[in-house]
């Protein structure tokens, strides 16, 4: 057990044997994580938000792999002029990475399954300088009306919110077009996210992750299905478990037109793994990118980067 | 003869000519007004669709799609046509008041009075400009930034931002 971290049942324990160095894991998960906010490109460029956090006084450092996102040593200011006017978005670094891995262009067709609350969202439609087709879709009513206001505040003008289940997603209202780009950013059991909520791992069961690990099969490979040959799949997570990571990708390798390709990640990280509690993956689950807590000192998070192939 | 609906938004006509609902804006209206009024040039619209999704609220969305469609949202929130006067939203106003060139419709107040504006509050001002809804700017971050709407009425601003986004800095 590792102070501060609410875990009856020891969950990262679970994930020992697949971890350089145990004890720098324990102690990273247990370390509370810096504030960090994203400057919103449709808005203000990192040197805008930087003179506006000197004009307000708002200490801040700059973070080395990402230009636009900042540390804010004092906490995240959502009472300041430079939240006020959707300059900035409270986004944890590691958060930044998918919309990166996936890169979506300007003018291009985009979709976000699981979009709410729009951190990610409001990422890509920077990414495509606001234009284009954006469809951000969640299942849950609440989530969306976040999603929304998050939407609104940052000016994201190329954005179409859909309340719908992600794994049967219809695309006749768009004339059946496929997509060039999806992120599936999927719910999942979020043990990565222990050093932001110290009690991630309460309520944490197996059932959980394998009921999860379903669903997520299910909105990846509707993903894949979407997407046109050529196009481009990103699937994320901010999970350890390989049953909601590299299993999930297993099964869309058998089931999908894609292939996973290997791609570059500023941040330190590890392979995907082939192998977990007696199962074994598809090789090329090596190509996806594992992201622990002690290499960069971020939360824990998961990135596979698929190309879609007819 | 269509009808609004909510939950649906159907693409506004391009001209007068072609408005099957009665008393729907145009896009032809609506380009006109943010450059008569706040001198936006028009080519800020050019990749612009715009949408109305129940009586009198026009959304701007960034590109296009089959009309009518039923979802969440559309774009952005972005102009109100229903009354006497045509009010622009905030969103609108922090996201294209950028744009606006006119010196008799964009007002820009100091640090103090942008607290008082978005807070919510009203406050007397010396104003020789127009009468009606103004873009209300601040100087922040090296730039003349919009906080929000403002509307200019005997001698007083008020503050149109809404109670959601109101803050006391």
């Amino acid at each position: 057990m590792t102070d501060r971290i609410d875990d009856p049942r020891d969950v990262l324990g679970r994930y020992e044997p697949l971890v350089d160095d145990v004890e720098a894991f324990r102690e990273a998960c247990a370390r509370p994580l810096p504030a960090v906010v994203r400057v919103n490109e449709i808005k203000a460029t990192p040197d805008e938000v930087a003179a506006g956090f000197d004009d307000e006084g708002i200490p801040y450092e700059r973070v080395d792999w990402h230009g636009g996102l900042f540390r804010l040593p004092e906490g995240n200011p959502g009472g300041s002029w430079a939240y006020v006017h959707g300059w900035v978005y409270g986004q944890e670094e590691v958060s930044a990475v998918p919309a990166r891995v996936l890169g979506p262009r300007p003018g291009e067709r985009v979709f976000d399954p699981c979009a709410a609350p729009g951190s990610k969202t409001t990422q890509l439609a920077a990414l495509m300088d606001d234009s284009g087709l954006l469809i951000a879709n969640d299942s849950n009513l609440g989530r969306l009306s976040a999603l929304r206001s998050n939407a609104e505040r940052c000016g994201v003008s190329n954005v179409v919110v859909t309340k719908s289940d992600a794994r049967n997603f219809s695309l006749k209202p768009y004339e059946g077009t496929p997509f060039d780009r999806v992120l599936v950013d999927v719910p999942c059991s979020c043990e990565g996210t222990i050093r932001k909520n110290p009690d991630a791992l309460a309520e944490w069961t197996l059932e959980h992750v394998e009921g999860v690990a379903g669903v997520q099969k299910g909105i990846l490979e509707r993903a894949v299905e979407m997407t046109r040959p050529g196009g481009t799949v990103v699937y994320s997570t901010c999970t350890f478990a390989p049953e909601e990571n590299e299993a999930v990708l297993d099964h869309v390798l058998r089931t999908g037109d894609c292939e996973l390709v290997p791609f570059d990640l500023p941040l330190e990280s590890r392979p995907g793994v082939a192998e977990w509690e007696g199962e074994t993956y598809d090789p090329t689950v090596a190509r996806a990118r594992r992201i622990y807590p002690h290499h960069n000192d971020t939360g824990g998070f998961f990135c596979a980067k698929l190309e879609v192939t007819a | 003869m269509a009808e609004n609906r909510p939950h649906r938004f159907d693409r506004l006509p391009a001209t007068p000519a072609e408005r099957e609902v009665p008393g729907r804006a145009t896009r032809e209206g609506v380009v006109d007004f943010w450059a008569e009024r706040y001198g936006v040039d028009p080519a800020v619209w050019d990749d612009y669709t715009f949408w109305e999704k129940g009586a009198d609220k026009v959304w701007a969305f960034a590109g296009d799609v089959p009309t009518p469609i039923e979802v969440e949202a559309l774009g952005m929130t972005f102009l109100r046509t229903g009354g006497e006067h045509w009010k622009p939203t905030t969103d609108a106003v922090q996201r294209f008041g950028r744009h606006a060139t006119a010196d008799d419709t964009v007002v820009d107040l100091s640090r103090e009075r942008a607290r008082h504006f978005l807070a919510g509050e009203d406050q007397e001002l010396d104003w020789d400009g127009d009468w009606g809804y103004l873009v209300v700017r601040h100087e922040f971050g090296r730039r003349a930034e919009p906080i929000g709407v403002g509307l200019f009425v005997h001698g007083e601003l008020r503050s149109q931002v809404p109670k959601g986004r109101r803050r006391k800095l």
